[in-house]
């Protein structure tokens, strides 16, 4: 403006043409360069996403193609003669001596005899260790069971070692140096004489989800964690879900706003950003020295666990509540509703999707957290199957902590394994937290 | 007279408390409900309401105090002489009684004596379960005979039963509260009996961590060196090398989904990130262990680098990954937050997409985008899972991404993991770094909710 005014030339208009014409070259000028920066700039967006993307699928490929052989085991087929002599010499069928006898010989002998030519002491050993040490248990559990086997010949199909497990899946393999694996040549040729025979088979590994915790991989799986799991969640949905939902209901519809109800929104708010390792610590000295809870206990890590979902499912409640229009309150209360009649018998129906949503949100958050549970003991090497809430457990991801803590090889394999369970509930949790939303929620 | 028994029969008392009230309510008026002051089912709900919940407290209450009763009674009884030996050897003792009470081993051969104690310990328990289960239920019936007996069709029993739910209400929201007091005052109290044994500045400033307390005085590497900087020094590192990938993935894939995807990529895309944030910590802890730290390690040889196979640098990057979609989305939300006429205006003078962002709309979300920087800071700095399984434990002060730090998190549990007396400096110290952890993470929250909330207000 200021231009024009001070220009004293007689032609202004001619003027500025040539200076538009000068600005719109420079700007042309420019234009190429600043729609290269606008690609760059889409580009990088792009990559951004791209990047997060390959995280996801390096992720999931690796837990994925590292789990995968866990859900087969190799096992092998023996043909055992349950002899008299070793299992019960006074024939009187005495619980305590079947229990008692020797069934590491039993096994052991019959295998061997596989494998005539092998006499030197240490090469006997060396065999013997293709089986678990599952095959002896198993024998005992099914003559202890039925001593009417004593003096038959039965099969038995009970897995190999983890190692030679590994080596049928071809994970370990005869090019890697003898000394640089754990497995000898002449084991390796058992072996293989043992898959000629017919002896060795693939199955779908049941052992996996029908056993607990164990030293020996073969042995080792999930029940007990699942069962510990599930004892924890129920505690954990029996104590969050009531409070919590009672507090966004209190705190969304009765609660008069004043310092002490803002202190209490602010306090949840907050409560819901603290380190989940801090709760652990919290259930420590409070559950567990203060008020003399047992350790280890499922008790206690749902009572720590409730504490730190609350926060989630109060807030998402308040928000399923926000959602239901006045128009609903006012109606029932112009029909003489109390105020609790409103809200028991027409707010909170409506806004329970809602608040389910955000309840199994909630547990499929305390169903991964494994931090707390480490500060209250549930860490410990359990081998039963936990049967109540006061037995002794560990959770699915504390049991993948372990595992993956453990130096066996073949726990990688059941570490991932597990996480594919894990992930499976998870995935389970949040697709039915979706479904929940998608076909009950009302849009007003 | 197990706990079960005791709260099956106290819910089958509640039930038929209920309906006793109802009949009761009934039968004031002859059946003609509509003299009564409320509809029936709500006397039966007051009845049932004061029968189960005082019976419910008790139980609660008696549940938790009779171990701790029953052994007191029990160690009072024991022989002078081995209450007024060293405390860990009368803890010894009650352990071997309480283990062979409940028919577990012991620690040491079954005396006579022990075995006399242990006959008494279960027949204390078992005294107490049976008044417990007779205590409880006589509560119950009486306080049904006499609520029952306070029934008459004027009894304003709906305006009652609104009360009890409201005060119900009224405590369950007080609980978060509570929790909060909770963590407050096991930290203040754990870490107060820490600072007695260890000044406050040499935690805070001191340079040397070796929580290793001795057992004898001569033991090699008693010192018991408890100076958190490492710490504090290795879980800045951390977080700064996991802000390093998640700042800007998260940033800028915000962006891209906020101004340029189309509905389509921006509804597919959203939910994948998001899968990042629900996947559980231990699983990127066995990733960043088992796959990125070996990784990163042997791509060090090959470029001649020394890279620590528990380096910093592979949990700093997993947990990168971790906190991308809480950047992402939290960016997001902020960026969409920025109203229409901006853009429009930026649009209207000729700049360009890129430009309308880099120049208009992220200044104008700056300070959101910053509130959701320091939540996903926050974030790192209290993960512990991650690190625990791929940072080193050894307190290491350094700002080489390549080298094993150990952080905050990793030491409590690593403190407080396994059987630990309660008052040693060791157990105490990570009560007190919990501390340290609470309050910065919370300064981190209240600062970054107040940003972000301040920056909405000014939008709206």
């Amino acid at each position: 403006m200021t231009d024009i005014v001070m220009n004293s030339s007689p032609r202004p208009t001619d003027h500025n043409q040539d200076r538009a014409a000068k600005a719109s070259d420079a700007v042309k000028r420019g234009l190429k360069k600043r729609y290269a920066a606008e690609r760059r700039f889409k580009a990088y967006g792009i990559t951004a996403i791209a990047i997060a993307m390959g995280f996801i699928a390096i992720l999931f490929g690796t837990i994925i193609s590292n789990g995968l052989p866990a859900f087969s085991e190799t096992v092998i087929k023996l043909e055992i003669d349950v002899s008299e002599e070793i299992i019960d010499p006074t024939k009187e069928r005495d619980p305590a001596v079947i229990r008692a006898a020797n069934y590491r010989k039993l096994v052991f002998d019959d295998f061997r005899a596989l494998f005539p030519d092998v006499t030197a002491r240490r090469d006997k050993r060396d065999l013997t260790k293709i089986l678990s040490s599952g095959a002896t248990f198993e024998i005992q559990r099914l003559v202890t069971e039925d001593p009417g086997l004593i003096g038959k010949t039965i099969i038995l199909e009970v897995p190999v070692a983890a190692d030679f497990d590994l080596y049928n899946k071809g994970v370990i393999s005869r090019d890697v140096g003898e000394d640089d694996r754990r497995l000898k040549d002449k084991q390796l040729d058992w072996f293989d004489a043992l898959v000629e025979k017919g002896m060795i088979e693939t199955r779908f590994n049941t052992t996996f989800f029908t056993h607990a915790d164990s030293r020996d991989p073969e042995l080792s799986g999930i029940l007990g964690a699942a069962a510990g799991t599930f004892f924890t969640m129920l505690v954990t949905l029996m104590l969050s879900f009531p409070i919590a939902v009672a507090a966004a209901v209190y705190l969304e519809e009765f609660a008069p706003k004043n310092k002490l109800t803002q202190i209490i929104e602010v306090n949840i708010n907050n409560l819901a950003a603290v380190p989940s390792i801090v709760f652990g610590l919290l259930g420590l000295a409070m559950f567990i020295s203060f008020f003399g809870l047992p350790r280890s206990a499922p008790l206690v890590g749902g009572m720590v666990l409730a504490l730190m979902t609350m926060p989630t499912i109060i807030i998402a409640s308040r928000a399923a509540l926000k959602a239901v229009p006045p128009s609903i309150r006012e109606a029932a209360l112009g029909l003489g509703a109390s105020k609790m009649q409103v809200v028991g018998q027409h707010v909170l129906p409506l806004a329970m999707p809602g608040i389910l949503t955000g309840t199994i949100i909630g547990m499929a958050q305390a169903l991964g957290e494994t931090a707390p549970l480490l500060m209250i003991g549930m860490v410990a090497f359990i081998v039963d199957v936990p049967g109540s809430i006061t037995d002794p457990a560990t959770v699915l991801p504390v049991q993948v902590f372990l595992w993956a803590d453990s130096p066996e090889r073949a726990f990688v394999a059941r570490t991932s394994a597990a996480i594919m369970v894990l992930l499976g509930f998870l995935v389970f949790m949040n697709a039915l937290a979706v479904l929940l939303r998608k076909k009950f929620e009302r849009r007003w | 007279m197990s706990f079960y028994l005791v709260l099956i029969a106290l819910i089958g008392l509640t039930v038929t408390g209920y309906y006793l009230g109802r009949s009761r309510a009934i039968k004031s008026v002859d059946g003609n409900a509509r003299i009564l002051h409320s509809r029936p089912h709500y006397y039966g709900y007051f009845v049932a309401l004061w029968c189960g919940l005082p019976a419910i407290l008790v139980l609660a209450v008696w549940t938790t105090m009779q171990t701790p009763i029953v052994e007191s009674i029990i160690q009072s009884s024991l022989p002078a002489s081995v209450t007024s030996d060293d405390p860990a050897q009368l803890s010894l003792i009650m352990n071997d009684i309480r283990n062979l009470a409940s028919g577990n081993i012991t620690s040491g051969e079954i005396t006579s004596d022990l075995r006399e104690t242990a006959d008494r310990f279960n027949s204390l328990v078992a005294i107490g379960d049976l008044a417990r289960f007779g205590v409880i239920l006589s509560i119950a019936i009486a306080a049904i005979a006499f609520f029952r007996s306070r029934i008459t069709p004027s009894f304003r029993a709906r305006n009652r039963v609104e009360r009890i739910l409201l005060v119900l209400l009224i405590i369950s929201s007080t609980i978060a509260v509570l929790t909060t007091v909770g963590i407050v005052m096991s930290l203040v109290f754990e870490s107060l009996r820490f600072f007695e044994k260890v000044s406050p500045a040499e935690f805070l400033f001191g340079l040397e961590w070796s929580p290793q307390t001795a057992l004898r005085a001569d033991q090699v590497g008693s010192s018991g060196a408890f100076g958190a900087i490492p710490l504090f020094a290795g879980t800045l590192l951390i977080s700064f090398l996991a802000m390093c990938i998640a700042g800007p993935v998260g940033l800028l894939s915000a962006i891209y989904m906020a101004e340029y995807a189309p509905t389509k990529v921006r509804n597919t895309v959203k939910p994948l990130l998001e899968i990042l944030a629900g996947i559980p910590t231990v699983v990127y802890g066995f990733f960043a262990a088992l796959t990125v730290a070996p990784l990163m390690r042997d791509t060090g040889l090959d470029l001649g680098l020394v890279i620590s196979s528990e380096s910093a640098l592979a949990a700093g990057i997993v947990m990168g990954i971790m906190i991308i979609p809480f950047v992402s989305s939290l960016s997001d939300d902020v960026i969409n937050a920025v109203p229409q006429s901006l853009r429009e205006g930026s649009y209207g003078l000729g700049a360009t997409k890129s430009e309308t962002i880099k120049r208009v709309i992220l200044p104008a979300a700056l300070p959101g985008i910053v509130g959701a920087f320091m939540l996903a800071i926050s974030r790192a700095i209290g993960e512990t899972m991650i690190v625990v399984m791929a940072a080193g434990l050894g307190a290491n002060l350094t700002a080489n991404p390549f080298e094993a730090v150990t952080t905050v998190t990793v030491q409590i549990v690593t403190l407080l993991v396994g059987d630990q007396e309660f008052d040693s400096a060791k157990t105490l110290a990570a009560f007190a770094l919990g501390l340290v952890l609470f309050c910065v993470t919370l300064c981190l929250n209240i600062i970054a909710l107040t940003v972000v909330n301040k920056y909405r207000e000014q939008y709206d």
